[in-house]
This record gives C-alpha cells, structure tokens and sequence, in this order.
C-alpha cells in the first residue's frame, strides 16, 4: 500500500493504481472523458488534469494515466486546475457542440462562453471507439489515421471492416453520438435548453431540469 | 582490413597511417558538404583528379573529400595543405590553373581567395576568415578535416583513441564521473545532464540484463541541418561516442535513429558501422576486451514529433510515432521497456572528446551551467548563413556580427528566434544576453536543437509567431485535446489578428490558451508550441496592440492592414511601377511623381519591389 495526499486527505492506494483510481476509492470526483473502466487509460482529452504539487513547483499531469506513488500531493480542484479545464472544454465543445454530454459537463464547470471559432468535427478524438472495439470485442477494425487536426477515426480503406461484429459498441461508447444535444440553436457555443438555462421564470424553453437555480456559471437564456 | 586485437593497437594503426600519409607532398581538400553538393564539387573533385593524372603528380598528392566547412554561401571550397590555402567558388575549369600554379608551383590564386564583404580583406587560409576566426570548433573542424568514409582520416586525427582508453583503463563508473566533471548537458533540446541520464541508466535494473542506447538523429526544425552535418561528416565521432556510453551503463545494443530526409546520413553512417566492424571496433570482442556492442540504423517515420523520446520510442518499436505519457524515465523504462539511454548526435559526438582530454577541460569552455561547445545553424536575414560553433555563452551580438557578418542591405536587426519553432524570440535589445541553456529560458526562449533565426526590422512579429504556429499545428500528432485543437484555434486566433480582425480580447484568449497549453499538453511538443506566441507578445506587445487597435501593422508586412502610397520627393516618375502594377492602380506621367490609387490597389507589394528608389511607402 502506498499513501498519497489528495486535496488535503491522506489516501492509501494499492500498487499499481492510478490517481484517478485512488481519488475515486474516496468519492472525490475528477471529470473524465477518454476514461473508461476496462479499457487502456490513453490520456488525451486532459479534462482530468490535477495539479501535482512538488514544494514550491507544481504542474499539471493527466489523473487517469498518472500512477498513484508514495508522498504525492494532489490537488484536484484548484483555480489552476479548473482554468485548465474550462479551456479544455472550450475547445471540446467548438469541435463538436452537439455532444450533451459535453454540454452537461461545460455547465457543471461553469463554462458561460465558448470564445473558440466553431469547428463542428463531431468527433472529439478520445479514442474510446477504437480502444472498445480492440479491447472489449477483440475485434481492432477501427483506428486512426492522419495527424494534427485532420486526425480521425477511421476503417481500412474507410470501408465497414471485416473484423466488424455489428455490436454497436462504438457508437454506445461514443461521447458524442450516446446523447446528442437537441438545441436547434446555440448561444456563444453553448446549449441553452436544459443545464445552462436559469433562472427559471425568464427561461422561455425551460425543462425545469434539477439544477439548482442561479448556480454559478447558469446564464440566462435569452 | 586487418581487426585491431587489443586497445594498445589503436595507437599503433594510428602511427602507421601517419607515415604512410608523411610521404605526400600535398593534401588537397575538397568539400562535401550538403552546401557544396548543391553546387557540383563532385566535378570539381573529378576535374583535379584528371588534372593531378595528366601533370603526372598523381603518387606525390593525397585528394580527398571533406564533410562541411560552414560557409555555405561560398561555393566549392577547396583547401591545399602545406600552407591551408583556402580557395572558395572552385568550378572545374580552375582545377587544371590550381594544379599548375598551386600545387607545382607554389602560387597562391588571388581570384579564389575569400574577400570579406565587409572590411574587403582578402584570406590566403581558413583562420584567417573572420567567419572562422571567432569560432571554437571543436566538432565543426574535425568535420573540415576528415574523409567521413575513411576510418583511416578518423583514426589518424586521434579518432578511437578515447574508446581505447576507455577499454583498457576506466571502469564504467569513472566514465560517467568523467562526464560529470565535464558538465555536458543533452543537445537535443531540454539540456538534461547527460551523466545523470546514463548513471539511472547504469542503475536502473533489467531482468535479463538488456540495456539500449539511442542515438536521436531525427532532427526536424525546419532550416536546422547540425546533426545531419555531424553524421554525414564525422559518423565514426558519434559510434566512438555511443560504445563509451554502451560501456559505462553496460548495453549492447544501439539504434541510430535517422529522419529519412536524410539519405546521405544514413549511407554514412552505415559506412562507418561497417568499416568500424571490420577493424573489430564494434560488434563482438571489441579490440579482444570482451565487450560487445552492435548499432542498427533506423529510418524515422518521417514526423517532427517522432523527434520526442516517447514517440521516437513507440517508432523503433514498431508502433506509431505518438508520444505517450511519460511518468517513469526512460532510462528505467524505455526501448521495449528496457533501460534505456536516448542522446542527440551532438551529445553522442562529444564524449571521445571529454574522455580524450578530460571532463574539466572541456568544462572550463563555456560557462559554469552550460559547458562545452554548441553547433548552431545562423540562417534569415543575415549575411554570412551556415553552421558555427562557439563556447557556450557567447554573447548573441558576437554571433550576429562578428560571425554571421551582420544583418545585410542596411536594414536593422529586429529579433532572433532560437531554439527552433517551438523555441521564443529575443527582440534586438536583448542581444547582449550570453547563449546558454539557463538564460535563454529566462529571457523566455530555449537552446533547443541551436537553431537560431535572425529578423531584420522587414519582419511582422505576428506574422512571424503565426509561421510557426502554422508549422506546430501540422506537425501536431493530434492525439490531445489541448494541443491538436489548440494550435488551430490559435493559428485562427493569428490569422485574424493579420487580417485585422483581432480584438483586444483576441489577445486575452490567446494568452489564456497558451498557459493552458503549457500547462495541460500530453508531451512537450503541445507544452512547448506557445513560445513564439508568448515571446513574441512578451517584447513585441505594442505590435500586437497595433494590428488590433490601431488596424496597422507597423512592419508592412500584413497586407489587409497596409496601405501603399508613392513618395513624391523621392519618385522620379521613371514609370516601372505603373508598368508592374497588376491592376493597373498606379498611374502618373513619365518624369513626375506617380501615385497609386488605393480602392485599386490588393497590396500585393509588386510596385515596392519594383522601385528602385524606395519610393513606394507603407502605412
Ligand atoms: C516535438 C519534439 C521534437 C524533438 N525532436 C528532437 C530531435 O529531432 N532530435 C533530438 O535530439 N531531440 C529531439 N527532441 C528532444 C528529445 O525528446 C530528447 O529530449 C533528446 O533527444 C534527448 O537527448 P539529449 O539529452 O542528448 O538532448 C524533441 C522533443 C520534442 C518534444
Ligand atoms: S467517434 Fe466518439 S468515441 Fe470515437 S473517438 Fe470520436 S468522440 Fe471518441
Ligand atoms: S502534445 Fe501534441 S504532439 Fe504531444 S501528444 Fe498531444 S497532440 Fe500529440
Ligand atoms: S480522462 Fe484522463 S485524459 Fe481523458
């Protein structure tokens, strides 16, 4: 057993964990998105970031493939922390701002603009279908071709790959496709029918959705 | 080829090679460098050969080629021992009045000596060049001098020497102290101590006892060409180099990873693995001491990214190049997950230097962090472009002036962006700052792989920072977030600010991107790629302010926020720009002052060109 400090509480974690793994064992709650319980931790939608602190240095490192070691001090909340990931969704949303999950999530973190010039790739390069479709289903038709922003997902010869079992898990894994957010419009790039609606009585298209009124980052629908 | 059986014999071949040279009267040198290549010395080298047969000289001179000399812009350099006459511009037409005059008769030709553009001297031999004068070329020279596809020139020059040491008297401990002392620090970029990385190494355990050694030779910073100088002339520096460091952190196998632009590095690399095999240098029972050591030679996949370890790993291992999170150090954990060491070709190269003549020789060059020599590449506005290498500390304007020659066709100095296109730019009041791995970060830029940049005051600084945002988001791997869309939104971000559609929040996001790009980038391609951004707004503010408050940019550069007029005092009405002017915006009598009309006008600049009296004026 090893023994880390995450935002001021000392967590025992076994060998081998990660610090996502370990904050989760005490119910701290680090968002994720190319997570995903079963399959290889790949690090690249960096929403999970934590502020590793070092003395008087600290930087930020991915939680989900950072492995949980003795002494660490780990502050998963911090102003920088959240700095970092309110950017980060930021540029999620402008690739692909019809995601619900995305738009949930910007919400939570208070997100009130996406400043970004808007992209709508729909696809938001996690992974998680290709890592599935290996690793889940043994099958591997499915990976990624290109560099930079003209990475994609794609089959051998983009065509349905022989390898394909129909099982449809990519499109269930899909933060994308699982829910797609059906606003028809989108105010500074972000969905205006449910999370970010408040406060209620001036919402014209309110769901009444459970979120609390008037919590910060709610912005009024106009 | 005979193999050499004990470490003792390496100074023995070495005599034997002298002697047989002593017996030449002359040593004619003729450069191979990429530069000269270019411009056909293979003619040139054939043209003297033929020469020397016909004259019947051919016993008493020893022709042979040389790697780079450095002063690219020279033409076919070619260099005659006794006496080092140093001739430049060399066609085959010269080689049969060099042979004659020269080389029989002991004349100089004053027509293929070098003129310094500036003073106007003329240089009878090298050292007499100001180019060469100010520099400390320690690796540079031996590429000057040596035949890289004849092991003999490397062991006659001393080559072998320090592995010989290193076999028969040095245990693997003493080597990394020796580098220690010497202070070396990686060249491939971050400066890491290079005697900590092989002391992890040496520690760091393996169950079956397989360690790696890595040579990075990927270089990929565009107008960045060092690493290539140094493998195509001088490969067997960077074998001695690797099998002293096989010896001291005990591995016995190495991988030279070359980018595959770069055909002649690999050619003469694997020259001189075979010929270096041949003399029992490498591969088995290396010179009967028991010690193996075998180097392969692989080709990049061809990305700036494969360059970073962990991609550069995930390549050699088959996989795709993407870098991967890195959180246990690759000297632990590398090469199929085995210790491994993984050097530049430049830190490679140094070490037979250190082991030859000792860590605190070469730790009093430089300063007291960065120690040693650095090669860097001079290329932009300047006038003398090429490699130079100087002790590390050297304060920028001597680079700039005394070497490079100064910024031509009397515009001023603006900036120098070291460190390649993730590196940061310094502005021209800063060039008093000594170069060296610790201020070059302070000041906001890095050392990088050496290469250095220079702009003259014709240069838009947002423009500048967007070429390489450009650049990085190309070369982006595009496996995270922050950095595959990072640096499109900011090359977007650029791109408005250029085409005067920035605001002043333009600027607030772009900074706020940087830092978090900095701060969340999956590997330090992504965590690097906002230095020009941040540099260039850490000196050039007011020109970022200018582009988006005032819609001008002051250099003339941007065309959407420039517009073209015509100085009347200075116009002598001669016409060439009305003739020129695409859409015919420009007119005017001949022998007045013409003017332009601006709702015409699409700023494509044609008529500034055009003008031989600067006359045509931006604002
Ligand atoms: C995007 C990127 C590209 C790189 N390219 C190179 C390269 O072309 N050559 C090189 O030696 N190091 C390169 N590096 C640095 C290497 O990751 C590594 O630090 C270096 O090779 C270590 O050798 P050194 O300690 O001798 O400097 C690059 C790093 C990054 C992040
Ligand atoms: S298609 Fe969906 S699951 Fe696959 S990489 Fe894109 S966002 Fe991730
Ligand atoms: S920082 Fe850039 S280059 Fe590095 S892993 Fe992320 S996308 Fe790839
Ligand atoms: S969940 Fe950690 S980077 Fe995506």
């Amino acid at each position: 057993m090893i023994e880390l400090t995450i935002d001021g509480a000392k967590v025992r974690a076994e060998e081998g964990m990660t610090v996502l793994e370990a904050a989760r064992t005490q119910g701290i709650v680090i968002p994720t998105l190319c997570h995903f319980d079963g399959l290889s931790p790949y690090g690249v939608c960096r929403v999970c970031v934590v502020e590793v602190v070092k003395g008087k240095r600290s930087s930020l490192e991915a939680s989900c493939t950072l492995p949980a070691s003795e002494g660490l001090v780990i502050r998963t909340g911090s102003p920088r922390v959240q700095r970092a990931r309110k950017v980060v969704m930021e540029l999620l949303l402008s690739t692909s701002p019809k995601s619900k999950l995305l738009q949930d999530m910007a919400a939570n973190m208070g997100v009130t603009k996406v400043r970004f010039q808007q992209k709508d790739r729909d696809c938001i390069l996690c992974g998680l279908c290709v890592r599935y479709c290996e690793q889940q289903m043994q099958s591997g038709g499915l990976g990624f071709v290109g560099r930079g922003v003209s990475r994609r997902v794609g089959t051998a010869f983009d065509e349905m790959p022989e390898e394909c079992r129909n099982c449809g898990g990519c499109e269930w894994v899909c933060p994308v496709c699982e829910q797609a957010c059906r606003a028809d419009d989108l105010i500074d790039g972000l969905c205006g029918g449910c999370l970010n609606a408040v406060p209620v009585e001036s919402c014209p298209i309110c769901t009444e959705c459970s979120q609390s009124v008037g919590a910060e980052g709610h912005r009024t629908f106009r | 080829m005979s193999r050499l059986e004990g470490p003792n014999q390496i100074a023995e071949l070495q005599r034997e090679i002298l002697e047989k040279r002593g017996k030449f009267g002359h040593e004619i040198a003729v450069c191979g460098g990429p530069g000269c290549r270019a411009i056909g010395c293979e003619e040139v080298f054939r043209a003297l050969r033929d020469e020397f047969q016909r004259a019947g000289c051919g016993e008493d001179v020893h022709l042979k080629w040389t790697g780079c000399r450095g002063l690219c812009a020279g033409g076919t350099i070619v260099v005659i021992d006794p006496g080092g006459i140093f001739y430049q511009g060399v066609t085959p037409e010269d080689a049969r009045e060099i042979v004659e005059e020269t080389v029989l008769r002991g004349a100089v030709i004053e027509r293929l000596l070098y003129v310094d553009p500036t003073s106007g001297e003329i240089a009878r031999a090298q050292d007499e060049i100001p180019f060469y004068r100010g520099q400390t070329r320690l690796l540079l020279e031996q590429i000057a001098q040596l035949d890289p596809s004849n092991i003999e020139d490397y062991v006659a020059a001393g080559g072998y020497a320090a592995l010989a040491k290193t076999l028969d008297r040095l245990q693997p401990a003493e080597v990394i102290e020796e580098i220690r002392i010497s202070g070396l620090r990686g060249r491939g970029g971050g400066g890491f101590p290079t005697a900590r990385k092989w002391t992890a190494c040496r520690e760091a355990a393996s169950s079956d006892g397989t360690k790696y050694l890595i040579c990075n030779a990927d270089e990929g910073d565009p107008g960045a060409y060092m690493d290539r100088s140094i493998l195509e002339g001088n490969p067997h520096s960077v074998i001695e180099g690797m099998l002293i460091g096989a010896y001291a952190v005990g591995a016995n196998q190495g991988y030279v990873y070359v980018r595959h632009e770069y055909p002649l590095a690999v050619q003469s690399i694997l020259t001189a693995r075979d010929q270096a095999q041949a003399r029992g240098l490498l591969g088995e029972n290396i010179l009967g001491t028991g010690f193996d050591f075998h180097i392969k030679v692989s080709r990049g996949g061809g990305a700036f990214v494969c360059g970073e370890s962990t991609a550069l790993i995930a390549s050699l291992e088959g996989k795709i190049g993407e870098p991967r999170p890195k959180h246990v150090h690759t000297a632990v954990r590398g090469l199929f997950n085995k210790p491994t060491v993984l050097n530049n070709v430049e830190t490679w190269a140094n070490v037979p230097l250190i082991i030859s003549r000792g860590g605190a020789w070469f730790a009093g060059i430089g300063t007291e962090s960065s120690t040693g020599t650095k090669v860097f590449s001079l290329v932009g506005n300047i006038r003398n472009t090429g490699l130079v290498e100087l002790p590390m500390g050297t304060p920028l304007r001597m680079i700039i002036e005394s070497i490079g020659g100064g910024v031509p066709g009397g515009k001023k100095l603006k900036a120098v962006q070291s460190g390649g296109p993730s590196g940061g730019c310094l502005p021209a009041d800063r060039i008093d700052l000594p170069v060296d791995f610790d201020r070059l970060a302070e000041a906001g830029s890095m050392m990088g792989s050496g290469g250095l940049i220079v702009m003259d005051d014709e240069t838009c600084m947002v423009d500048f920072a967007k070429y390489f945002v450009e650049f990085l988001a190309e070369e982006s791997c595009g496996k995270c977030v922050v950095c595959r869309e990072g640096l499109d939104r900011m090359r977007d971000i650029l791109t408005a600010i250029t085409e005067g559609n920035g605001t002043p929040e333009s600027i607030e996001l772009l900074e706020e991107l940087c830092e978090v790009m900095k701060d969340a980038s999956l590997c330090a391609l992504g965590a690097t790629a906002p230095n020009p951004v941040l540099s260039t707004l850490r000196y050039f503010r007011d020109e970022y302010d200018a582009h988006v408050n005032g819609g001008r940019c002051p250099a003339g550069v941007c065309r959407a926020l420039i517009t073209f007029h015509i100085d009347a005092a200075a116009c002598t009405g001669c016409g060439a720009c009305a003739r020129e002017c695409p859409e015919g915006a420009i007119s005017g009598e001949i022998g007045l002052a013409h003017s332009i009309d601006a709702e015409m006008c699409i700023q494509c600049g044609i008529c500034r060109t055009t003008c031989r009296f600067d006359a045509v004026m931006t604002d």
